[in-house]
């Protein structure tokens, strides 16, 4: 299946990722061509085969729901873009 | 000094026939110098470098030494080291100084070995060729137009090239091995879940593993020593009992049985390539190594199934890149969606955003089945392939890519030649299962080969003394690029 131009601007908004209209012709070219290249995928017999999420299988690990670190929100703050009174600062949301 | 294994520079510092802060600056002078040529690393910062060099040489006085004390290594810039900047080679962590430390950099710093930099690579290990960096391309020592393989190319190229003793990488599809054929030189991608991912960028988290680059494998498994162990915070770190990577450096070959997949032999491998690979295996066979032919049915789909399991991955884990609590953040915008997706359209690079917007169509609604489940099938086939193939050898042997290094340029517009680099490096990982490449000879123009040795779960001893006995009878590891040799 190839995708429109109007799939791939969905699928941008899906992602939060802009593309411009300048752009977006190289892109389904390009996306087009990986699809393309999954296809094989569906030629294989998989009927009964569990889908495998994980080298070997491996469980993920539950921890203790227990307080195992201190609070460093100065620390962690101290690199983010915009922050006022320990808070993230983002464009008005609610008007 | 510049060409010595891990194991000789040990025993000179032991000695005191060098110190550590000599060695490391030895390394920095050495940078300083070739990297207009290479663009190998991202970061060098000496003052830092050089005091964990200082406290290296207090440690080595008291008579504290571990085998990687006072030794400089080159971390992958994908690895967060606390206090320096860790970018991912991407414009949107360009401004993003860590703030702990991967588990990675403790283990290393805790054996009380320098940090010497950080090393250039794809963004977000997105690549096979170290061109899709916000830091500009790395380049191949052997030959300054070609590409040094990719994603972990600063690492392969800095070890090629006499820049570093050794380095650390990490491999989602390849990205140790790959480089480390196109390079010339040794590489390890462990058994998935030996080494930690916690403060190692997240790629594609199922396939994600770190590893090492080194003059050879005595060296790779002095590394693995260090590396490895469980973490807590990684929730897919196995829990074993501490190994010894070199405990089979000495048993002989005689009695391995080497499985030789016949998709590997067939359609699809340079001529050079492959008369560099079966000069491998007759040698192999010499030292009294038994080869027998092994089927790997499903290898043709593992570049599909990769190219849809990855890009679902990745998409879910670089949601996290949203200018809001670190890294870069867009100048202008309107609102807040309008911020999400200006700051990741500016601060992500062309290959990236393709593998967001590839794994956000895989996952969405109407496609999942189709391509993510089935991929996820696919891949419990090929894991079953090497399950099988194993039952009848020991160890596998092939070719680590197709090709030699290629020219710089040559295939960064193409994305699905790009990716077709990776067809017998990414079944290993979609299996979980141990690989190495080991310089195995010269193919067209002189350029290095590389041998790929597939184990299975944890045979990493097993494959590193099958590939120490190879170096001990051959010498491909110890070619250096004529441009990077001596004292130049």
């Amino acid at each position: 299946m190839s995708l429109s131009i109007a799939h791939i601007r969905r699928i941008a908004q899906l992602a939060r990722l802009s593309v411009t209209d300048v752009e977006i012709a190289a892109v389904q070219h390009e996306l087009n061509g990986i699809l393309a290249l999954v296809e094989q995928l569906k030629a294989a017999d998989t009927a009964g085969v569990e889908p495998m999420a994980h080298a070997q299988d491996v469980m993920l690990r539950l921890r203790e729901d227990a307080v195992t670190e201190g609070d460093q929100h100065r620390l962690f703050q101290s690199i983010a873009p915009q922050v006022e009174a320990d808070l993230y600062l983002v464009p008005r949301v609610i008007e | 000094m510049i060409d010595a294994p891990l194991t000789e520079l040990a025993a000179a510092l032991g000695a005191k026939r060098i110190s550590s802060v000599e060695l490391t600056q030895l390394f920095l002078d050495r940078i300083a110098r070739h990297q207009p040529q290479l663009n190998a690393f991202i970061t060098v910062d000496p003052d830092k470098s050089l005091a964990q060099a200082r406290a290296a040489d207090v440690r080595i006085a008291r008579g504290e030494r571990a085998p990687l004390t006072g030794i400089p290594v080159a971390h992958k810039d994908i690895f967060c080291a606390h206090g320096w900047l860790t970018t991912c080679a991407s414009k949107i962590l360009s401004n993003f100084v860590a703030p702990y430390d991967a588990h990675v950099i403790e283990q290393f710093g805790s054996a009380g070995a320098v940090i010497l930099g950080k090393t250039n690579m794809d963004e977000f290990a997105m690549g096979s060729s170290t061109e899709n960096s916000h830091y500009g391309p790395v380049k191949n020592p052997w030959d300054t137009a070609r590409v040094p393989g990719g994603s972990s190319g600063g690492s392969a190229a800095a070890v090629a090239a006499r820049l570093a003793p050794c380095a650390t990488g990490t491999d989602t599809g390849g990205s140790i091995r790959q480089p480390a054929g196109f390079c010339g030189i040794s590489g390890i991608k462990p058994t998935y879940g030996l080494v930690s991912r916690y403060g190692m960028i997240a790629y594609a988290s199922s396939l994600d593993q770190g590893g090492a680059f080194a003059r050879n494998a005595t060296d790779l498994a002095v590394m693995l020593n260090a590396m490895t162990g469980f973490d807590a915070r990684d929730s897919t770190s196995l829990e074993r009992p501490k190994e010894d990577y070199a405990r089979d450096l000495a048993r002989p070959l005689a009695g391995v049985r080497i499985g030789l997949p016949k998709e590997y032999y067939g359609e699809g491998m340079d001529a050079d390539v492959r008369a560099a690979v079966e000069a491998a295996i007759a040698e192999l066979r010499r030292l009294g190594a038994t080869t027998v032919e092994v089927a790997l049915p499903n290898s043709a789909l593992s570049v599909p199934a990769y190219y849809v399991i990855a890009p679902a991955e990745a998409s879910s884990n670089l949601a996290r890149f949203d200018g809001v609590r670190y890294g870069y953040r867009a100048p202008e915008y309107d609102d807040l969606a309008d911020m999400y997706c200006k700051t990741r359209a500016q601060g992500f690079g062309t290959e990236v955003k393709r593998r967001i917007l590839v794994g956000t169509y895989v996952l969405s609604h109407g496609y999942y089945d189709a391509y993510y489940l089935q991929a996820q099938r696919v891949r419990r086939l090929i894991a079953q392939d090497f399950v099988d193939a194993f039952k009848r050898c020991d160890v596998i042997a092939g070719p680590t890519s197709p090709t030699v290094a290629f020219p710089v340029g040559e295939q960064v517009s193409d994305p699905v030649q790009m990716y077709l680099n990776d067809i017998y490096t990414v079944g290993p990982n979609l299996a979980g299962l141990p690989a190495m490449s080991i310089p195995c000879g010269a193919g067209a123009s002189g350029l290095p080969v590389g041998l790929q040795l597939v184990g299975g779960y944890f045979a990493e001893a097993r494959m590193l003394g099958l590939a120490h006995q190879f170096q001990l009878a051959t010498d491909w590891h110890k070619r250096t690029p004529a441009a990077f040799a001596g004292n130049s």
